[in-house]
C-alpha cells in the first residue's frame, strides 16, 4: 500500500515574510502525524531554506510535497534566473543575494548547504534562464 | 510521569455557549457541545486566555481557600512579587509583609527572596550550557506545558530549574520545622498567586516529583482583607523588618525581570500567548541567531502581573514595580544556600497529544480526510459548530467527536437537499 498525502504550495515574492508559511503548515501536520521530532527539525529547517530561497532569489515559485508513512519528499521548482555553477553554490558562505537581500539578514550563503546537510537526499535539475528545481527527501526512520 | 491537570473550570449555569473562549484558546482545548464550553483537559496549558475572556465569568479559575489554614499548625505565605504592584503607593514590601502575618499567617516567606537564589544559579548554568542555548525560562508553567505539547525539538532548551515558588517553600517549610519542632505535615506552606497556573504545577509538577506548596490562593481573594490589615498595621505602627529581596528578586513579577537578573544582554524576554507562540514556532525553526543565550516566556501579558488573578491593570502594576524598586538594594542573596535542592529531579518529555492517529499511516490516512473536509467547509471559521475553525471541526470529525451536520451551513444544504426530495415526491 502507497497511501500517500500530497500538498501543494504557491511561494509568492509579494511579501518575504510569508516565506515559512508553507513550512510551517508542512510542519503542523507532521506533528499530527506523529513524525519523530528529530524528523520533524531537519524537514522544516530544509524547507524553510529553500521557501527563502526560492523568494530571495527566483521570485517564487511552487513546492510540492508527498508524505508517504515512510518519508516526505519536497519539491521546489521555480522559474528564476538558474544556478551557474552548483558546485559553488554549494559552498558554505557564497552567496549572490543582492546587498538588500543582506541587509535583511539573508544570503549568508548557507541555504543550498543547509538544504543538503538537513535533507538525506538532494538532487537539483538547473538551467540557466529557465529555472531550478530542487528535490529533497527526508527518511522517517533511520535507513538501515 | 506528570499526570494532565487542569485548573480552569465551568460554571455551567452561567455559559451561554459562545464563542468567545473557544477563539481565543491558544491550544484549541475547548469545544462548545451541547451548548456548554469543554476542556479537553490534555490540549489546555492553564494559561488562563478562556477565563480572561469570557463575559459571562462562567469560566473560573480553581485555587484554594483561606480558610484552609485551619487545617495545619503552622502556616507560611508565600508572596509572589507580583503581590507587591497590586498596592498604592507601596515604599516599604515589609507593610504588606507584616499585613500577612496579620491575617492569621504564622510566618512569611517572599518568593522573590527565592528568585533572587533562581537568578543565581542561572547565571552559572546559562552560560557553562553553551550547547543548549538558548535557555528557556520555566518559571512560567503554561510556557512549559506548552512546550511539552507542541515544541518537541525545544525541551532540550528548558532550564532546569525549580521556579522561585518552590524553592521558597522548600526554605519555609525547613525554617518553619528549625523554629517550631513540628513534623513537616503540620506546615502549611501557602502560595499567594497571581494566576491559576501554578494551581496546576503544585498538583502536577513539570520536572520535579512533588511540590512543597500545600496550598495556593489567589491574589484577588485575598486582596481586601490584605489592605484592611496594612492600614492596621500602619496605624498601630507594627511593621515589622521582614523583607530579605532585593531588586533582581522584585524584578521577576514583570516581563523581562528575570532574564535581567542573568545581568546579560543576550537576552530576549516575550509575553502574551500569542507572542510567546510566535516565538517559539520561530525557534524551532531556527531562525534566531545562535548567539541568544536565554529566552524568558510569559504567557500572560505584562509577565506575571497580568494574571488573571491579580488585581491592578497589568502595565500600571508594572510601573509599581518599578518605582518600587528604586527603595531596595540590588540583591540582598547572591549565592544559591548549599542544603536546598534547586535541580529538576524528573525529566520533561514530550507528549504528543495532538496525532490523529495510532500509527503514521492511520495518521496519514486521517490527515487526507482532514483535508478533504476542510475543502468541504465554507473556510469562514464561524465557530457556530462549536469548534473554533473549519480545520478543527474537521479534526473533530475524523478523530470521532464530532459531524458534518455540526456545520450550519452543511446542515442549511442538507436541508434544501431534503425539501427538494420531498417536493419531488409530491
Amino acid at each position: 500500500m502507497s497511501e500517500s498525502l500530497n500538498l501543494n504550495y504557491i511561494i509568492t515574492n509579494e511579501d518575504f515574510t510569508r516565506a515559512g508559511e508553507a513550512s510551517g503548515d508542512v510542519k503542523s501536520k507532521l506533528k499530527m502525524m506523529g513524525v519523530p521530532p528529530e524528523v520533524i527539525r531537519k524537514v522544516s529547517i530544509a524547507m524553510y531554506e529553500g521557501e527563502i530561497n526560492m523568494v530571495i532569489h527566483a521570485g517564487g515559485g511552487t513546492i510540492d510535497v508527498i508524505i508517504t508513512a515512510d518519508d516526505i519528499t519536497m519539491i521546489l521548482k521555480d522559474h528564476g534566473p538558474g544556478i551557474a555553477d552548483i558546485d559553488l553554490a554549494m559552498q558554505a558562505g557564497y552567496s549572490t543575494a543582492s546587498e538588500n537581500v543582506r541587509a535583511l539578514g539573508f544570503g549568508a550563503g548557507m541555504g543550498l548547504p543547509n538544504m543538503k546537510k538537513y535533507s538525506d537526499e538532494m538532487t537539483i535539475d538547473t538551467e540557466l534562464g529557465i529555472g531550478t528545481t530542487v528535490t529533497m527527501k527526508v527518511y522517517f526512520k533511520p535507513k538501515s | 510521569m506528570s499526570e494532565f491537570y487542569t485548573s480552569v473550570h465551568l460554571d455551567e449555569s452561567k455559559c451561554k455557549g459562545c464563542i468567545n473562549c473557544i477563539k481565543r484558546c491558544p491550544t484549541e482545548a475547548i469545544r462548545v457541545r451541547n451548548g456548554k464550553a469543554v476542556i479537553t483537559t490534555k490540549y489546555c496549558i492553564d494559561c488562563g486566555e478562556c477565563i480572561r475572556q469570557c463575559k459571562n465569568h462562567a469560566k473560573l479559575p480553581t485555587h484554594d481557600s483561606m480558610d484552609e489554614i485551619k487545617n495545619f499548625k503552622y502556616t507560611v505565605a508565600l508572596p509572589a512579587p507580583s503581590l507587591y504592584a497590586q498596592v498604592n503607593n507601596l515604599d516599604d514590601i515589609d507593610i504588606v509583609l507584616t499585613a500577612l502575618k496579620d491575617m492569621g499567617f504564622d510566618d512569611v516567606f517572599e518568593v522573590s527572596h527565592a528568585a533572587e537564589i533562581v537568578s543565581a544559579i542561572s547565571r552559572k548554568y546559562v552560560p557553562a550550557h553553551k550547547e543548549d542555548w538558548p535557555i528557556i525560562s520555566t518559571a512560567c508553567p503554561s510556557v512549559t506545558r506548552l512546550i511539552r505539547v507542541r515544541f518537541p525539538n525545544l525541551i532540550d532548551h528548558l532550564l532546569p530549574i525549580k521556579p522561585p515558588m518552590e524553592i521558597a517553600a522548600e526554605m519555609a517549610r525547613k525554617r518553619a520545622i528549625e523554629k517550631t519542632g513540628l513534623p513537616s505535615e503540620d506546615i502549611g506552606i501557602f502560595f499567594l498567586s497571581p494566576c491559576p497556573a501554578k494551581v496546576t504545577s503544585v498538583k502536577s509538577p513539570l520536572g520535579y516529583r512533588k511540590s512543597d506548596v500545600d496550598c495556593v490562593l489567589s491574589i484577588k481573594d485575598i486582596y481586601p482583607k490584605l489592605i484592611a490589615s496594612m492600614k492596621t498595621v500602619v496605624e498601630e505602627d507594627r511593621v515589622e523588618e521582614l523583607s530579605e529581596t532585593g531588586n533582581i528578586g522584585i524584578s521577576w513579577g514583570s516581563s523581562g525581570g528575570e532574564a535581567g537578573g542573568l545581568l546579560t544582554d543576550s537576552y530576549l524576554a516575550a509575553d502574551g500567548i500569542e507572542n510567546v507562540l510566535k516565538v517559539l514556532e520561530d525557534l524551532e525553526d531556527q531562525k534566531f541567531a545562535n548567539t541568544l543565550s536565554f529566552i524568558e516566556l510569559n504567557a500572560c501579558h505584562g509577565g506575571c502581573v497580568g494574571g488573571v488573578l491579580a488585581v491592578e491593570n497589568p502595565f500600571l502594576a508594572k510601573v509599581k514595580l518599578k518605582s518600587l524598586r528604586k527603595y531596595i538594594p540590588i540583591a540582598r542573596t547572591h549565592d544559591a544556600p548549599p542544603d536546598i535542592h534547586p535541580d529538576w529531579d524528573e525529566p520533561v518529555h514530550y507528549e504528543p497529544v495532538f496525532t490523529l492517529g495510532d500509527s503514521m499511516i492511520q495518521s496519514l490516512v486521517l490527515m487526507k480526510k482532514v483535508d478533504e473536509l476542510t475543502e468541504k467547509f465554507p473556510g469562514l471559521d464561524c465557530g457556530s459548530c462549536g469548534a473554533p475553525s473549519c480545520r478543527a471541526l474537521a479534526e473533530d470529525i475524523v478523530r470521532g467527536n464530532a459531524s458534518e451536520k455540526d456545520c450550519i451551513h452543511i446542515f442549511k444544504q442538507y436541508i434544501h437537499k431534503l425539501s427538494d426530495e420531498f417536493q419531488n415526491l409530491q
